[in-house]
């Protein structure tokens, strides 16, 4: 199952496609991100990236085309995919009618964390997120930086090859997103983890990727390190040049009813 | 095997948590029941319309009324999904490895948990209104038994539905429009054999007939059971199977 190239990438596509009807929402897209790398998704909402990381993270199967995740195939092999990868998604999923501390055992158990083990790392993630004095406090009463770094605890938990955080700062004050990206950095440091994170946040974008790739209506328009991106645009350029260059448009333009709604609700949620 | 299991008690622990911490939708369910055997049951009582045999009619009506509150809270249930859904949590779950069938059976037996308490409470209600009720530890054994598994039925199609419609709009729509039909096409409130044929072949296909049909020989002294327990039980635990394989398979497209 593991093949040369596989064994070099954390994710690879080829030609990975997913059809909605007569929309094509992810059209023909082959990326390649190797191990330890920060890799940056970005788009205007509708650009495809959540359904590709949707598809990566095998919540989707792709209408065409193929992925290796951790070096297996993600329609033959969700199973083990799923064991490798941790996932922040978009909308808030820490269960407000639990404390952080319930969330995480719940966490462990599905992981199949064997019960010594998972208490050390339920201590560890607690005090590691800055947790640890609000873990037997219930969610719905935690801030929106302290929920999305219980997520990120919550994601981690089984150490993961691959995180994959879907829009993860969204709605948070520049404090708590600079706080949850230093956190992302730790662990890249700490465990060599590859990250994929799809944003909208051009500062995050240039601070934390290593890599960018701009989708445009389901395609990568362009894929570069953020400074060989911005300089290809002319030496005063800025990723929000960038953006608007490759993404075809403003940041925050167009997008489905839905989509809006639902970042406008998790953008609400966290207060 | 052993993971299934550790998996599903991971699920039902936490909807018991949740359970404890707020049982204001317990006790809201709680308040129907007793309209139906303290008011209809008693004033219907009185008419002596409906020939239930040697039964008193408030003695007839109590396992329908329990098996009507199992039905009303599991149908329902759906809705949480949705929630669940609308927040991120089913993501989250079908992101891990646990398998699909644990989360599924996690959700029904919790669903299951929810029934025992009106069942509870029904009995509460009856002891006070003096129904003559079996009080054996095995027939309320029997009883709880067949109030879980008739909660893991409906909170499943509940599931399905969920799974189906997906909004939570359209779901009250459909839930609405499910749970009197399937309660009126039932042995709940009048027998089987005062119904019109074409009324009785519907209700035999509803698995509410056997859940209360099960309950009337459980719960009440000289109650009478129709079909047989082994038929009930083995009714109901064909249906929960299957609906349980078609929830699994459905429930993966709720993240989607």
């Amino acid at each position: 199952m593991n093949t040369a190239a596989s064994d070099r990438f954390a994710i690879e596509t080829s030609e990975l496609t997913r059809q909605f009807g007569h929309l094509t929402a992810v059209d023909h897209i082959g990326i390649c991100v190797p191990y330890g790398e920060i890799f940056g998704l970005l788009g205007a909402n509708g650009a495809g990236k959540s359904t590709l990381i949707k598809m990566l993270t095998t919540l989707l199967a792709p209408t065409s085309g193929s992925a290796t995740v951790g070096g297996f195939n993600i329609i033959k092999s969700p199973g083990d995919v799923r064991r490798r990868i941790g996932y922040v998604s978009q909308l808030l999923s820490a269960d407000g009618a639990l404390t952080g501390y319930e969330n995480l055992r719940l966490s462990a158990k599905l992981y199949s964390l064997p019960k010594t083990e998972s208490d050390q790392r339920i201590g560890d993630a607690l005090d590691f997120m800055g947790l640890a004095d609000s873990a037997h406090k219930l969610v719905k009463t935690y801030s929106g930086g302290m929920i999305r770094r219980l997520e990120l605890a919550q994601a981690m938990l089984h150490r993961p090859a691959i995180l994959f955080l879907d829009e993860p700062t969204i709605g948070l004050d520049p404090v708590a997103r600079h706080m949850l990206w230093d956190r992302l950095l730790d662990l890249r440091r700490d465990y060599g983890m590859t990250v994929l994170i799809t944003t909208h946040d051009m500062e995050e974008a240039e601070t934390l990727c290593d890599k960018l790739a701009i989708l445009h209506r389901g395609r990568v328009s362009v894929e570069g390190k953020p400074a060989e991106l911005r300089m290809q645009l002319g030496a005063h350029a800025t990723m929000d040049d960038v953006f608007a260059h490759y993404a075809g448009g403003l940041i925050h333009e167009g997008g489905a009813f839905s989509e809006v709604a639902q970042t406008r609700r998790t953008a609400h949620r966290l207060g | 095997m052993e993971r299934f299991i550790r998996e599903s008690i991971a699920i039902v622990e936490v909807e018991l948590i949740k359970l404890i911490r707020d049982p204001t939708e317990l006790v809201s369910r709680a308040v129907q029941p007793v309209l139906w055997l303290v008011v209809f049951g008693q004033v219907l009582a009185q008419v002596r319309g409906i020939h239930t045999g040697q039964l008193s009619y408030l003695a007839f009506i109590t396992p329908g009324i329990l098996a009507q509150s199992v039905l009303f809270s599991a149908i329902f249930y759906g809705i949480a999904i949705i929630w669940e859904r609308d927040l991120g949590v089913v993501h989250k779950l079908l992101v891990s490895p646990a398998r699909r069938s644990s989360l599924v059976f996690g959700k029904a037996v919790a669903a299951g948990f929810r029934g025992l308490v009106q069942a509870v409470v029904i009995y509460l209600i009856a002891l006070v209104m003096h129904v003559s009720l079996r009080l054996d530890p095995l027939a309320i054994f029997a009883v709880l038994a067949s109030v879980m598994l008739g909660s893991g039925i409906f909170a499943t199609f509940s599931l399905i539905i969920a799974c189906i419609v997906k909004t939570r709009e359209r779901f009250m729509g459909i839930g609405q429009l499910l749970t009197m039909p399937l309660f009126f096409t039932s042995n709940a409130i009048y027998p089987l054999d005062i119904m019109p044929s074409w009324l009785r072949f519907i209700a035999q296909a509803n698995p509410l007939t056997y859940l209360i049909d099960a309950l009337r020989g459980l719960m009440i002294t000289g109650g009478e059971n129709v079909h047989g327990y082994a038929v009930d039980f083995l009714v109901m635990l064909v249906t929960f199977t299957v609906l349980l394989l078609v929830a699994v398979k459905l429930y993966p497209t709720l993240a989607e």
